[in-house]
């Protein structure tokens, strides 16, 4: 089997969303942004009080990472995948305020599932520890809030390129299970 | 009597930790290029093929393999004939983990408290586990030790009636409900007896041995053979995403017990299996 990939821009719209399927190679270009727990925290309590993100969530796509400091002359640090499921309770809110995408490694709970399904958004997964890799599809880098989390700051990237796989569509696929399912013995 | 400067240790780890962090070993790489050949799963095989690549990368720019550059678990042999001079034999190892993760530019991932959780922007302190041997040498070993993968580990208490096939199930199951989050394919290091805490250490110590390198005992190395062919049949593959490589090797190290006990514990390891040695 011939793996076919599939060409991503941000920001994007809730037709290309429903065109993706658990399974599918895919690779992102344009900007997206990052942040994990400590980032998380803070912006669905801004939500929560109806204050605005630091950055318009509408059609964009988080990355949880937490890279490594960039050395003089790098964008950017290794940048590889963090464990999505730590951001279970937090993404559903992002969902609702309009985020289309996240990219992280794991498998998420069922309540993102369920958000994916109601609000038309995927999520995506990077190959967890090809940091080094990743980084280099990363053209820049800039943090745009909550500068004093260091490696947990949410930063603006230009990606290009970036490697991922849908994991959970938003018809209900689930790559963990399907996968599994389809090799165990 | 042979004198080592503690100034010399701190220079070792110093390196040790930057090693550890660029290079993946030769055996670990080894075993992921025959993993690519035996992958049966299209997506497993690319996800395969990335890691080696990452692996090249880091290396020429030298680079961390992972973002996670890990909590310090170092371990030292240190030979009883051997007289440390000039300052504190685990504060020299501590020092060297600060200038290594700060000079090499390594995510500083250590909180001073586990509730109160302030990062202490250094990544001290290590964990050290240091054995007193024979001799006039200091071995001292680093596992960069990744969240994720750590996260998946258990430890159980079971009975001795659970036999072999309680250890086994046991196994099994924790790599099953880990899944994806250890970043499969993973080295599982399995501890078997011992006490409570002793267990959990030979789990971690089943870690450091050459990848795919089998247990001296016939009756373990049948038995990590056994548990790599159930691990794999479990098909959560690389990633986690289905596939016939879900572990590169199991690795067992068992100890002598109380009557009433039978201790096991699974410790994960991710595909960014680091670890380095020097022997001064
Ligand atoms: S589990 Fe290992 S490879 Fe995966 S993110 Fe953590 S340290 Fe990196």
């Amino acid at each position: 089997m011939n793996m076919e990939t599939k060409h991503l821009e941000t920001p994007l719209s809730a037709s290309e969303v429903e065109k993706l399927h658990a399974g599918d190679n895919v690779t992102l270009t344009g900007y997206i942004y990052t942040g994990r727990d400590a980032a998380h925290k803070k912006m669905v309590d801004l939500l929560q009080k109806g204050e605005n993100l630091p950055f318009d969530p509408k059609g964009q796509i988080i990355y949880f990472v937490g890279p490594t400091p960039a050395k003089p002359g790098q964008v950017i640090g290794s940048a590889g995948p963090t464990t999505s499921g730590r951001m279970n309770k937090y993404s559903p809110h992002m969902i609702a305020a309009g985020l289309k995408g996240m990219i992280g490694k794991g498998e998420m709970g069922p309540e993102v599932a369920e958000a994916l399904q109601r609000h038309k958004g995927v999520y995506f997964v990077a190959t967890g520890g090809a940091a080094a890799l990743i980084a280099k599809r990363i053209t820049e880098s800039e943090v745009v809030a909550y500068e004093e989390l260091g490696p947990e700051a949410v930063r603006r990237l230009k990606v290009v390129e970036f490697p991922m796989i849908v994991a959970q569509d938003c018809h209900g696929g689930n790559i963990y299970v399907e996968g599994v399912e389809k090799y165990k013995r | 009597m042979r004198n080592v400067n503690v100034e010399l240790i701190t220079e070792s780890v110093k390196k040790l930790c930057m090693d550890a962090n660029y290079y993946l070993g030769e055996d670990v790489v080894e075993a992921i290029e025959h993993a690519v050949g035996k992958e049966e799963s299209p997506l497993g095989r690319e996800i395969l093929k990335q890691i080696l690549e990452n692996a090249e990368i880091a290396k020429s720019e030298q680079m961390p393999l992972c973002q996670d550059t890990g909590l310090a678990a170092i371990f030292v042999e240190l030979g009883q004939e051997v007289h440390i001079e000039g300052g504190r034999f685990e504060d020299a190892i501590q020092e060297g983990v600060r200038q290594g993760y700060a000079e090499g530019y390594l995510r500083k991932s250590i909180v001073e408290d586990p509730l109160r959780r302030k990062n202490t922007g250094d990544n001290t302190p290590a964990v050290i586990s240091t054995r007193v041997v024979s001799g006039d040498k200091v071995k001292i070993t680093i596992l960069p030790k990744g969240g994720g993968s750590e996260n998946m580990s258990a430890i159980r208490m079971l009975k001795p009636s659970d036999g072999e096939e309680g250890v086994k199930s046991f196994v099994v199951e924790t790599v099953r409900k880990a899944g994806g989050n250890p970043c499969p394919p993973i080295i599982v290091g399995v501890g078997i007896g011992g006490s409570f805490d002793k267990c959990a250490y030979l789990a971690k110590k089943a870690l450091l041995r050459q990848v795919g390198s089998a247990h001296p005992d016939p009756y373990y190395a049948e038995m990590e053979k056994e548990l790599l062919e159930r691990v794999n049949n479990t098909g959560v593959g690389p990633q986690g995403l289905g596939g016939r490589i879900t572990a590169l090797a199991v690795h067992i190290e068992a100890h002598p017990c109380h009557i009433a006990s039978l201790p096991a514990a699974v410790n994960t390891q991710c595909h960014s299996a680091r670890h380095k040695e020097i022997v001064i």
